[in-house]
């Protein structure tokens, strides 16, 4: 009678062929490293990862290494390793288990692919538009490796974007070209670019109409999935393998709506997730809401590898705007805006927000927002306090209560 | 609905686990409460065997059992689990049906939950994970000044000039009650600043709207906080007539109607 309830999660098959695109993204980089040809070049998770495909670099992307540290829960016994070293416990999860994890000569890619070591950087380029703290992360391996740091600042706070926003930023772009051309040891073309730039606005668009599918009701997907799934539209933007297994995955959710199929066994609640994944809890939580009945279908995490602006007519400015128009950075104005129109498309019950301790810059619900959402739309919104890493800044028992309390609340909203 | 069933209510908290027996028409008949301790499920097995005691029955005229609290999932004998939030909710909404704002100071955390006339929770919001203005807190301090804890409510009371205590944390509040001693203030005066750093972490949760009810076990030891909560908020506060045993009622009203509303 008193037992936790387990609710099955229905595996999607195209998710076999996402893990095969990730063994072989890492195995292409560790034999790069080996070889020392072609080139790597480490990249932020939204920075200019397309002029540096068009260069022939393979790209290496540390956040994504960071949240695989999170997800084997890894991090939090790392952590403290870069802590001694200075960088303290209330900066970015990422940066420090990611540091932690170099200084312990440690890697998940060892046990998941048979790797070694993370692949050494031939240049470090980053973009602040995630945030200042992967400068300091950045300029902290440039220093390890001997090897080049260069970057893009952004603007944050932004409302509205405007032209001067994105000439600004594409001088930036540009101005990264020549020191790239030096290391690279081949001249840019931008026809390069142009195919990089197309091949990721296609990445982008499979993987919108992905994430939209989780509009259908039932939805076939939920952020749980999406956030492992979403490994290709990270590393993999500006290839052609991307825009293959997303297809595939894309054919197989539009064929689960057509059977009425969704993600759950039962759909009565649907959740919009804001703010990080808390990566050590995925398969805690994704268990948790299902055996609720509760769908957390969306999230504004997973939406932020949707990269519209791209054109491959006008590569240089269009990477501007599309670097420029992430949620991220904007104001809370052009937040808020957002997230209305998300709760109205995926028709959501409910809203979570993740206040991440360690990531002031993904965690939305510290300035009234949702206060004056809730004001707004009438749906009623939870605030779960936690980590994207750092698993020392969870409680399990309380993210439970509040979650189950939750869902009491939204079915006395319908009784 | 037999007239003779009963309805049970265990609420496992972390610091004590309580039991609530209601009839069928809602009307308390037992009462029970014990130390949770380290084994759960038979502290509740014990306070249940207490509260059919105090009623004068058995366990053969249960109908249906309800567990809340930390241990929920400990409770042999539950039919059904729901959160404290819930069950404090239902069981204050029970003794004041009306659009209200429950308090409840638990052992581990607090809650601040609003409701509407129709009893339906609109929101409600958990302390973060510190302990800080929770039961916990106040055992902690208790501890460092060396007073019992029954104690605490009676000397508050006698503070003739409170002193400040500026912290969030613990384990700070806790260094300046050391730094108080050792100025030589009255100890009174530090266990009412005790109190106040505890209804000032519970008032910055979230605002206050509609009336206000306090509950839970600190509350029900310590009424004191709710004289000095009505003074920082400057309006009445209502306390249900059995503070301790509010989330085991609300557990009960919720066995009592099957499943959804108590």
């Amino acid at each position: 009678m008193s037992e936790e309830k387990k609710a099955p999660r229905k595996k999607l098959a195209a998710a076999a062929d996402i893990n095969q695109f990730m063994r072989d993204y890492y195995l292409e980089l560790d034999a790069a490293a080996a070889a020392g040809s072609p080139k790597i070049a480490w990249c932020t998770s939204v920075g200019p990862a397309e002029i540096l495909r068009a260069m022939g670099f393979l790209v290496y992307f540390p956040e994504t290494h960071s949240a695989m540290l999170g997800a084997t829960r890894m991090a939090t016994d790392l952590i403290p390793e870069a802590n001694a070293i200075g960088y303290s416990p209330d900066i970015c999860s990422y940066l420090t288990a990611d540091i932690g994890a170099f200084l312990r000569g440690v890697t998940p890619l060892q046990k998941a692919f048979g790797i070694q070591s993370i692949p050494r950087p031939d240049v470090l380029v980053y973009n602040t538009n995630q945030c200042r703290d992967v400068q300091d992360w950045f300029v902290w391996y440039g220093e390890k490796f001997n090897a080049p740091v260069l970057g893009v600042h952004t603007y944050r706070g932004v409302d509205e974007v405007t032209d001067r926003h994105i000439v600004s930023i594409a001088k930036q772009l540009e101005a990264l070209i020549p020191p790239l051309e030096k290391i690279a040891g081949r001249r840019f073309e931008m026809e390069d670019l142009r195919r990089a730039v197309d091949l990721s606005r296609q990445c982008s668009e499979l993987w919108k109409q992905i994430l939209d599918t989780a509009a259908a009701r039932p939805s076939p997907i939920t952020f749980f999935d999406g956030t492992t799934l979403m490994g290709p539209a990270v590393v993999g933007r500006g290839t052609p393998k991307a825009v293959e297994v997303y297809r595939k995955l894309l054919a197989e959710l539009e064929e689960r709506i057509r059977r009425g199929e969704g993600a759950l066994e039962e759909e009565r609640y649907r959740i919009y997730w804001d703010g990080m994944p808390v990566w050590g809890r995925l398969s805690a939580h994704a268990q948790l809401f299902a055996s609720l009945r509760a769908n957390v279908l969306a999230s504004t995490y997973c939406n932020s590898w949707i990269f519209s602006a791209l054109d491959p007519n006008d590569p240089i400015p269009s990477m501007a705007r599309a670097y420029t128009e992430l949620f991220i950075v904007r104001s809370d104005e052009a937040k808020e805006d957002y997230i209305r129109r998300m709760l109205s498309f995926f028709q959501v019950d409910g809203i979570i927000y993740h206040d991440a301790k360690t990531c002031p810059n993904n965690s939305n619900c510290r300035y009234g927002m949702p206060q004056r959402l809730e004001k707004e739309t009438g749906i009623p919104s939870l605030i779960l306090n936690g980590d994207l890493n750092d698993l020392r800044l969870i409680s399990d028992e309380q993210t439970k209560t509040n979650v189950e309390a939750f869902i009491e609340q939204l079915e006395e909203r319908r009784s | 609905m037999s007239e003779a069933a009963l309805y049970v209510g265990c609420d496992v908290g972390s610091s004590r686990t309580k039991v609530a027996v209601l009839d069928a028409g809602g009307r308390i008949l037992g009462l029970a409460v014990r130390k949770s301790g380290t084994d759960f499920t038979a502290t509740a097995e014990a306070c249940l065997a207490e509260a059919l005691a105090a009623a004068g029955t058995d366990a053969g005229r249960i109908a249906r059992a309800v567990s809340t609290g930390y241990g929920r999932l400990n409770v042999r004998y539950a039919h059904e689990q729901r959160t404290e939030i819930g069950c404090h909710a239902g069981g204050c909404y029970h003794a004041f049906p009306r659009a209200i704002t429950v308090i409840d100071i638990g052992g581990q955390d607090n809650k601040v939950i609003k409701l509407d006339a129709a009893g339906r929770r609109t929101g409600f919001k958990m302390n973060r994970k510190c302990a800080a203005g929770t039961g916990a807190f106040l055992e902690e301090m208790a501890a460092r000044l060396d007073i019992p804890l029954e104690r605490m409510n009676a000397m508050a009371e006698r503070s003739t000039d409170m002193v400040r205590l500026g912290s969030f944390c613990t384990v700070f509040s806790a260094t300046e009650v050391l730094e108080h001693i050792r100025h030589g203030k009255k100890i009174e005066d530090i266990v009412k600043g005790v109190f106040y750093s505890m209804i000032k972490r519970i008032v910055e949760m979230d605002s206050l709207t509609a009336e206000v009810v306090m509950t839970g076990g600190v509350v029900a030891h310590n009424p004191y906080l709710v004289r000095m909560m009505e003074e920082l908020i400057g309006r009445p506060v209502l306390v249900p007539p059995h503070p301790q045993f509010t989330g085991a009622i609300g557990a009960a009203l919720y066995a009592r109607s099957g499943s959804g509303e108590p």
